[in-house]
């Protein structure tokens, strides 16, 4: 083995497995903060603007850490770093950043859940699906910060403390408005029965998430719990039970098998630094 | 230039410990407990910080202007680098940092694990306050108002 090859580090499936993984975090992250922005100056009233855009920007952040993460281990592996190349446009040189990987990407690469890219629909929707998330995260976090990935560990006890407000905040408004007036349990019967099919596909394990240490079925429990205890308050009924026959789910996002709204989101996300490549200001 | 030699930990952090948060500037954020350590190798200045929250946008101007204060005062080859773990936390803020964010209008933190804390206004001192939203003008603060003077508020959350 000549000098030069002793100092690449060995490509493994582990070593793509864990990249994936971390896109997929990122991937979802950014894009429930992209959906969530579109809020911005159209809540409906100026707390609950600020609410949503304040959830926004902290899954933005939480996105950000996860893209850097991922950033890190493409730039000290160069043989994983080719494994992704022809994803990124073909005259890209340089160094990989969170950037790169946020904006250079496209549609079959990113990873996200579906239910991310869904689109806010009204407020009793984008309160439900940031709900929904929220207890999603809030079990996955507890679990990741126990990892012997010091970075994702990192990441998730960091992370972890912001979702407990989204989670507290999101739960109250799927309360208000399920135990409201007829007319806001109305509309979040129809937001129920919008976003569940989408909720299975967050305890699908893709084969990138087989091995990352996270017992699925686990959180799968706790969330269920979770989403019982918040809905029978909320006087809103269980789409789920042993009177209910399965729902069919859709999946797919984490494979870049994306709905039709996805290509929308990208288009307005990425279209300036696809149209002025490097533009900073 | 400042002598290679001549670099101590103490000179640094009076100067790197002055910086103010300029999100809220009556801070410096060695009150608000991010500031985190200060290495010394040769002639380089590395300096640790840890962010509030994941996506709280001071941080990079936070970054340039300790940056900027040690090139002011001769420090020419700095590194600023960003740490998550430990996450940081609001009993990291210090006493001084508390008493200056109230003089500025804002409740400090209040401890209390089992029920909402008694948050009291800045303004009049009355302890008969209400929560008007959890999230506030930043990301490290809710929005409160007071029932007695009637001011609306900003509450630097407990974190």
């Amino acid at each position: 083995m000549s000098n030069n090859e002793s100092t690449i580090q060995p490509i493994n499936s582990s070593g793509i497995q864990l990249l994936n993984y971390v896109l997929c975090l990122a991937d979802t992250n950014l894009i429930l903060a992209q959906r969530n922005a579109e809020c911005c100056a159209h809540g409906p009233i100026l707390e609950q603007d600020i609410a949503i855009t304040n959830i926004s920007l902290d899954l933005l952040g939480q996105g950000r850490n996860f893209y850097q993460y991922a950033a890190t281990l493409l730039n000290e592996n160069p043989e994983l770093k080719k494994e992704i190349e022809h994803v990124l446009p073909a005259d890209f040189e340089g160094t990989i950043t969170e950037d790169t990987l946020a904006y250079l990407r496209n549609e079959r690469d990113f990873k996200n859940l579906l239910i991310t890219e869904l689109p806010n629909g009204d407020w009793g929707q984008t309160v439900l699906r940031q709900f929904f998330y929220s207890a999603y995260q809030y079990s996955l976090y507890e679990q990741m910060q126990q990892l012997e990935d010091a970075q994702l560990a990192a990441i998730a006890a960091k992370s972890i403390k912001e979702v407990i407000y989204h989670l507290k905040w999101s739960s109250e408004w799927v309360i208000r408005l399920g135990d409201g007036t007829a007319e806001s349990q109305q509309r979040m019967l129809h937001a129920l029965d919008t976003l569940w099919s989408y909720t299975g596909e967050l305890f699908i394990p893709a084969t990138f998430e087989t091995n990352a240490g996270i017992d699925l079925p686990s959180i799968k429990s706790t969330w269920t719990e979770k989403i019982k205890d918040v809905l029978t308050e909320a006087t809103l009924p269980l789409p789920f039970g042993e009177d209910k026959k399965e729902t069919f789910m859709h999946s797919g996002g984490k494979q870049g098998m994306h709905t039709e709204y996805m290509g929308f989101i990208l288009a307005e996300m990425q279209s300036l630094q696809r149209t002025y490549p490097g533009a900073t200001w | 230039m400042v002598n290679q030699s001549s670099i101590s930990v103490e000179d640094i952090t009076q100067i790197v410990a002055q910086v103010p948060d300029p999100e809220v500037p009556v801070l410096t954020i060695e009150d608000l407990g991010i500031l985190r350590g200060i290495n010394i190798i040769g002639d380089e200045v590395e300096v640790i910080i840890t962010p509030t929250y994941s996506g709280c946008p001071a941080m990079d101007m936070i970054s340039m202007n300790i940056r900027l204060a040690l090139i002011e005062n001769g420090y020419k080859n700095v590194k600023v680098t960003s740490v998550l773990s430990p996450a940081w936390t609001t009993d990291w803020m210090s006493e001084a940092g508390k008493q200056k964010l109230k003089a500025y209008g804002i409740a400090p933190p209040q401890y209390d694990s089992n029920k909402e804390p008694v948050v009291e206004c800045p303004q009049c001192q009355s302890s008969n306050t209400k929560l008007l939203s959890q999230f506030g003008s930043t990301a490290c603060k809710a929005l409160y108002q007071c029932n007695d003077c009637k001011e609306p508020f900003d509450y630097f959350k407990c974190h």
